[in-house]
């Protein structure tokens, strides 16, 4: 975990803490040049369609952080918000008189304006009280909305689910929305616009009280607010924003159906947010590339990724609790008192072994998968480059003490790493 | 007439079931404040562990073990997860559960694969009971309802005649007094949150042969089990029961009769629109009772919630 | 004479059988302190409770500057000018000092809901802020989380958020509780010194402070009031040193 820290500092973190130190503008201006000049660092087709899954899922994980980070509302169905948002749009681009005259770049903002829609509605009697009622309100009408779209073929198209054509758009100053690179600098922008309102949204006095309401509901009540009003709002424009990232999901693929609504696509945007880290306002930023990333890469990989996912998420939740944001802001005490150089050869000395261990782990779960439930007859396998037979004991032998030592050898260090931590966060003393 | 009398059995093995698991799970609410996500995952758990006995040693030694193995897992769940989240808060709680049932689902197809696994019913009950006009009423589905009740009665005994009992009920009021007189309130939710999971156990248990033993089977009857708890709200035992039969009937009813909305809706006097099908609300109309059958409980919780937000039984709001 | 500012009437609260408040008829006029005072059980903490809609009263009624409460919620009652500190400590840890008292200010400085200001753009919103950290001597712990102050600062620091809001009726739950005797002076000039001219209502144990700060002392016993009256009457009254004053009384003299 640590690890990824070191070695995979995202840009989108570097830039949020960068700003909370220097100037408020700076991290901002930085964002748009970065999103303006990746498409000229990664020019292929496939790298533009995960950067632009990456930008969705920022601003779908951002909107639900509103709720899970600045709320305190756990929600285990907000993917209806985002789904209905981008439904909405199908059906907009479906009309196509309609469509013709409105350019494709204001599309998300009806999609937005459907999610808040429903979010109105829900929120009237959901935002009642915070806590395990709000989270079983949500996973209930989560579920009811998404069995409905098998039901209301109509609005949810049953299982193929509602396509349409982007293209038929009202052009935007000429550009028809053919090419996907277009379509990334139309999804960059609307994440760029999307992050500052809500990071505006967040500094103004009902985000403020949001947070007051999270940490104390019964006092924000005897300042004279009332807390199901303030829970009220952050809910609906979280809606909003989730039905924006539902409309550039429909601009960018063209296609809804029941997957965008259901329970797992609700689950995947609270693990996106939680693994990121909600106490900060850039935590679901990283968490959005992160998990992009990590999907993109375990997928292509293994069978098990989902597997692999569960016990991060779950691991997060034992022993990180800030998540990646925040490990990374533990480390600012240290690099104000300008001892963090101090952590780098104690962090190699315990995290490399213990990654080593863990990819250990990973190939004794791989192998036990493939002996379980290949195909009779097929013995070979290949993981990390390396082809073996997955019945015979050598590759077995070798696995266990790749683990075994890894893992040892991080064990042994560990309590030098955490003297040298101390060391780091403690002022004066000989360095 | 007949076929109500089917129905009602019918309606009533599924609400029994329903049943033990709302009932740990209401339990470990209760006292713990947590509401176990996972608690359906420890169901399908108890399904699979009993298939695998069962192929070497049969249902029966199944139906004693994999509960207890079960139980023993919830107790190291709580001991070793949920104790140690239990300091950040409620919030992480409820996430830490979620993510416990992603995991185990991912856990069981890892071990048992993706398909659907052959667990029977045993032959030795796998015969017509009696049959109403026609309809026959399979032995398994009496045993189901004697070995639910037969439980509940078991877990009434314990919680109202036995020193333990009273202590649980004590610890569900008033956990820190009860701390205070000196029992060891951490070692009775291990043992409640490992009660309460096996509960689920012996509930997939004998509901995996009728309902399917499958990876999905988790959160089919799970997200259902949480509409229950909230319907009959949060915390009371009573609730948990009323919730649980009402909602195995309900299903149950809308499954068997076909009661379409257009006739529902021309029978409190609103005439069929002239043309339908290009109307918005086409799907509306032609709805039926069978297919929204299994979204019911969630209208009826999404009601309940807007009408009487603490549930049918529940005492506290929050 | 004036309206008062709060006028109970006939208040009574029940939780089930048991009766803890029994009927209270209580005036309090406009910028007087008053403190309520009574052994332990008292129903003091109810009492203050019921003023404040957390509870909702089983009979009677709670009148603020001639304006019946019955039926509104702790937010409107807040919005009417009654403010409120807490037994136990009531504050927003995670958040800044300074963001307590911001959040404190809100409503008072007409933001309502708002979502299309700035909290940090507006002049007022910091000066007013600092101003109450400079009055509770909290300015140099402004951006330190709430959570991590003493237990003196902290309970200054809830006395700050009371009367952010400029409410002009203050209601203080043991604001001295669990404290020091330094401390407890402390706090006590600071009471002093952030009330002047409102009218403040205080439960309090400690009967140098009830003494040093209040114009009027209604002793409650049993959910009743058994005496109300200038210090000095209530030092003197029959029934109350039978019933709790005196041992406290004979140890101060």
């Amino acid at each position: 975990m640590n690890d990824q820290i070191k070695t995979d500092p995202s840009k989108a973190a570097e830039r949020m803490r960068a700003g909370s130190m220097i100037l408020p503008l700076a991290p901002w201006l930085i964002a748009a040049v970065v999103l303006a000049l990746l498409p000229q660092v990664f020019t292929n087709n496939s790298a533009l369609t995960i950067m632009n899954q990456m930008s969705i899922t920022i601003v779908f994980a951002l909107a639900y952080n509103m709720l899970l980070g600045q709320g305190g509302m756990l929600s285990f169905g907000h993917a209806v918000y985002a789904g209905v948002g981008g439904f909405a749009c199908m059906h907009i681009m479906n009309m196509s008189d309609f469509f013709a005259s409105i350019p494709l770049v204001i599309l998300p903002i009806f999609g937005g304006l459907f999610g808040m829609g429903l979010a109105m509605i829900v929120g009237s009697f959901s935002t009642r009280s915070a806590g395990t009622v709000f989270a079983m309100i949500s996973l209930g009408v989560g579920e009811l909305i998404a069995a409905c779209s098998v039901i209301i073929v109509a609005f949810f198209g049953g299982e193929e689910g509602i396509s349409g054509d982007r293209t038929y758009a009202q052009p935007f100053f000429g550009v028809e929305f053919l090419q996907q690179e277009e379509v990334y600098y139309l999804t960059a922008a609307w994440v760029l616009i999307s992050a500052a309102l809500m990071y505006l949204w967040s500094r103004t006095p009902v985000g403020r009280m949001a947070n007051a309401v999270r940490d104390n509901p019964e006092r924000a009540e005897f300042l004279g607010y009332s807390s199901r009003w303030v829970r009220y709002y952050s809910f609906v424009a979280s809606g909003f924003f989730a039905g924006v990232a539902g409309g550039l999901f429909a601009i960018n693929y063209e296609i809804l159906t029941e997957e965008n609504l259901n329970t797992a696509s609700s689950g995947v945007i609270l693990l996106v947010t939680f693994l990121g880290g909600v106490g900060f306002f850039f935590g679901p930023i990283i968490g959005a590339v992160a998990f992009t990333l990590l999907q993109t890469v375990l997928s292509l990989s293994t069978e098990l990724w989902a597997f692999y996912a569960g016990a991060l998420f779950v691991a997060t939740v034992m022993f990180f609790p800030g998540g990646l944001a925040g490990l990374i802001m533990m480390h600012v005490p240290a690099f104000k008192l300008r001892k963090a150089s101090g952590l780098i050869l104690p962090y190699l000395k315990t995290l490399l072994p213990g990654a080593i261990g863990l990819f250990g782990l990973a190939a004794l779960v791989e192998m036990t998968f493939h002996f379980r439930h290949a195909p009779p007859g097929d013995e070979e396998m290949t993981i990390f480059w390396t082809t073996f037979d997955s019945h015979s004991l050598m590759p077995w032998v070798i696995a266990v003490a790749i683990t075994l030592i890894g893992l040892g050898i991080a064990k042994a260090t560990a309590p030098s790493l955490r003297d040298a931590w101390n060391e780091a966060n403690t002022a004066g003393g000989a360095s | 007439m007949d076929l109500i009398l089917v129905n009602l059995i019918d309606g009533l093995v599924t609400g029994l079931l329903l049943f033990m698991l709302s009932a740990g799970l209401t339990l470990i609410f209760s006292m713990m404040g947590v509401l176990n996500f996972a608690h359906a995952s420890f169901y399908m758990l108890g399904a699979y562990f009993a298939y695998s006995i069962s192929l070497a040693l049969g249902f029966w030694v199944g139906l004693l073990v994999a509960p207890l193995i079960v139980g023993l897992a919830g107790a190291g769940v709580e001991r070793y997860g949920l104790r140690r989240v239990h300091q950040y808060g409620h919030v992480p709680e409820l996430i830490f559960t979620f993510g416990l049932a992603l995991l185990i689902e991912e856990l069981v197809q890892f071990v048992w694969g993706k398909n659907q696994m052959p667990y029977n019913v045993p032959e030795i009950l796998n015969f017509t009971a009696f049959a109403i006009s026609g309809n026959s009423i399979p032995a398994y589905k009496i045993f189901m309802i004697f070995i639910s009740v037969g439980i509940f009665i078991g877990l009434l005994y314990v919680l109202t005649k036995t020193r333990v009992g009273m202590i649980i009920q004590a610890a569900l009021s008033y956990p820190r007094t009860v701390e205070a007189l000196g029992h060891n309130v951490p070692l009775i939710f291990m043992g409640v949150f490992g009660v309460g999971t096996a509960l689920a156990g012996v509930a997939g248990v004998i509901a995996g042969p009728v309902l399917g033993t499958f990876p999905g089977m988790a959160f089919v009857l799970g997200s259902i089990v949480f509409v229950t708890i909230v319907i009959g709200g949060l915390g009371s035992l009573w609730g948990a029961l009323v919730a649980s039969l009402l909602i195995g009937w309900i299903t149950t009813f809308a499954k068997s009769y076909n009661i379409e909305m257009e006739n529902v809706l021309n029978a409190i006097g609103i005439s069929t629109p002239e043309n339908l099908s290009d109307s918005v609300f086409r799907d509306f109309w032609s709805l039926t009772s069978p297919q929204i059958a299994d979204i019911l409980p969630y209208i009826l919780m999404v009601l309940i919630l807007i009408f009487r937000p603490a549930g049918l039984f529940g005492k506290r709001s929050s | 004479m004036s309206t008062p500012a709060l006028e109970l009437t006939g208040l009574k609260k029940s939780f089930g059988k048991a009766e803890i408040i029994r009927g209270i008829d209580l005036s309090i006029g406009k910028a007087e302190r008053h403190a309520i005072i009574g052994p332990n059980g008292a129903g003091k903490s109810t009492l203050f409770n019921l003023i404040t809609a957390r509870f909702a009263p089983t009979a009677g009624s709670v009148k603020l500057h001639g304006e019946n409460l019955a039926g509104l919620e702790p937010f409107q009652i807040n919005r009417k000018g009654l403010s409120r500190s807490f037994q136990i400590t009531n504050i927003f840890p995670a958040m800044t000092v300074f963001e307590n008292i911001r959040c404190a200010l809100l409503w008072s400085q007409g933001y309502k809901y708002s979502f299309w200001n700035l909290v940090s753009r507006s002049r007022a919103l910091t000066e007013g802020a600092e101003a109450i950290l400079d009055q509770i001597n909290l300015l140099e712990r402004r951006n330190l989380p709430a959570g991590t102050l003493s237990y003196a600062e902290q309970r200054a620091l809830e006395i700050g958020i009371t009367i952010a809001g400029g409410a002009n009726v203050i209601m203080l739950d043991e604001p001295t509780a669990g404290m020091s005797n330094t401390e407890t002076d402390y706090i006590t000039d600071l009471i002093l010194k952030v009330t002047e001219g409102k009218t403040l209502i205080m439960v309090e144990h400690d009967m140098s402070v009830v003494f040093g700060l209040a114009d009027r002392i209604s002793v409650l016993v049993y959910g009743e009031i058994i005496a109300t009256g200038a210090p000095a009457d209530v030092r003197a009254d029959a029934k109350v040193q039978e019933a709790y004053l005196g041992a406290a009384l004979e140890a101060e003299h």
